[in-house]
C-alpha cells in the first residue's frame, strides 16, 4: 500500500464534545497502517495538549495521557498554531513535553511539538494527500 | 450478555467494566482459550496493564513488540515469541486477558 500523507486538524478543546477523542482514535488507527501522519492544533484545539489536565471532576477518561504514546506510534509531527496559543494567553511552556525517540539518531529523545505560524500550517497542509478536520 | 466469573464481557469476550478485572478472571479467560498462564504470560499481561495505566490505551501490536523489546530484551520483544504465548494475537488475546479494551486499530 502506498504511504499517504495524512494531516489531522484539531480545532476544539478536549472535553465537552467527542471531536478531540475521536480524532485521536482515528490518528492511532491510521498509524497502525504505517501512514505518514501529522497533527495540527489550531483555535481551541491547542487546549488538547496543555500540561496538567485533570478530569476527576467531570467523570471522563483523561485521554490527554494518550498523547504521550504517539511517539511510540512514530507520530512525531505535532504542529501548534502560535497565533492560537497567543490569543489564549498560552505559550509553548504550557504544553505537554511530548517526545519521540529518533531511530536514525541513536534513539535520542526529541520533541514532537513544533509551534508554528498559521501561514506555515497552511503551507504544510497544502502538501498533504488528505486533511481531516475535527 | 455473557459473563466470566460474574464480570460482564462483550461479544468478543472483552471486559465491559475494566474495574472488574482480577487475576482469577484472567486465569479463567485463558482456560477457556486452552492456554495455561505461565510467568512469561504474566510478564506481558502486567506490562499491558502498566501501559494502559500510563497511556490510557491498549497498544497496537507493533508498539507492544517494540516496547517489550526495550523493556525485556529482543528475545522477548519479537512477534514470534509473543504469538507463541498468545496464539490469537498478543494484542487481541493479551489485552483481553489483561482486562483492557481491544487495541485501537485492531481489526
Amino acid at each position: 500500500m502506498a504511504i499517504k500523507k495524512f494531516m489531522y486538524l484539531n480545532r476544539r478543546s478536549s472535553f465537552g464534545t467527542v471531536y478531540a477523542i475521536e480524532s485521536l482514535e482515528v490518528v492511532l488507527v491510521a498509524a497502525a497502517f504505517d501512514q505518514d501522519v501529522s497533527l495540527a492544533f489550531i483555535d481551541d484545539g491547542v487546549y488538547q495538549i496543555i500540561e496538567g489536565q485533570n478530569t476527576n471532576g467531570i467523570g471522563m477518561k483523561n485521554f490527554s495521557k494518550t498523547f504521550h504514546a504517539l511517539g511510540d506510534y512514530e507520530i512525531n509531527k505535532l504542529y501548534v498554531s502560535a497565533e492560537s496559543l497567543e490569543e489564549r494567553g498560552l505559550s509553548a511552556d504550557d504544553l505537554m513535553p511530548l517526545v519521540y525517540e529518533d531511530e536514525d539518531d541513536n534513539w535520542v529523545e526529541k520533541s514532537s511539538v513544533k509551534v508554528v505560524s498559521n501561514a506555515e500550517i497552511s503551507k504544510i497542509m497544502s502538501k498533504q494527500d488528505v486533511c481531516f478536520s475535527f | 450478555m455473557a459473563d466470566i466469573l460474574g464480570a460482564k464481557v462483550d461479544e468478543e469476550g472483552f471486559l465491559i467494566d475494566l474495574g472488574d478485572w482480577s487475576k482469577e478472571i484472567a486465569e479463567q479467560m485463558a482456560k477457556d482459550d486452552d492456554v495455561s498462564l505461565s510467568e512469561e504470560h504474566w510478564d506481558v499481561i502486567n506490562f499491558l496493564r502498566e501501559y494502559f495505566e500510563e497511556y490510557q490505551i491498549a497498544p497496537a501490536v507493533r508498539v507492544l513488540t517494540k516496547a517489550i523489546a526495550k523493556r525485556m530484551g529482543k528475545d522477548k520483544g519479537n512477534s514470534k515469541y509473543l504469538y507463541s504465548l498468545f496464539p490469537y494475537g498478543p494484542g487481541k488475546q493479551g489485552c483481553r486477558f489483561a482486562g483492557l479494551p481491544k487495541p485501537t486499530g485492531c481489526i
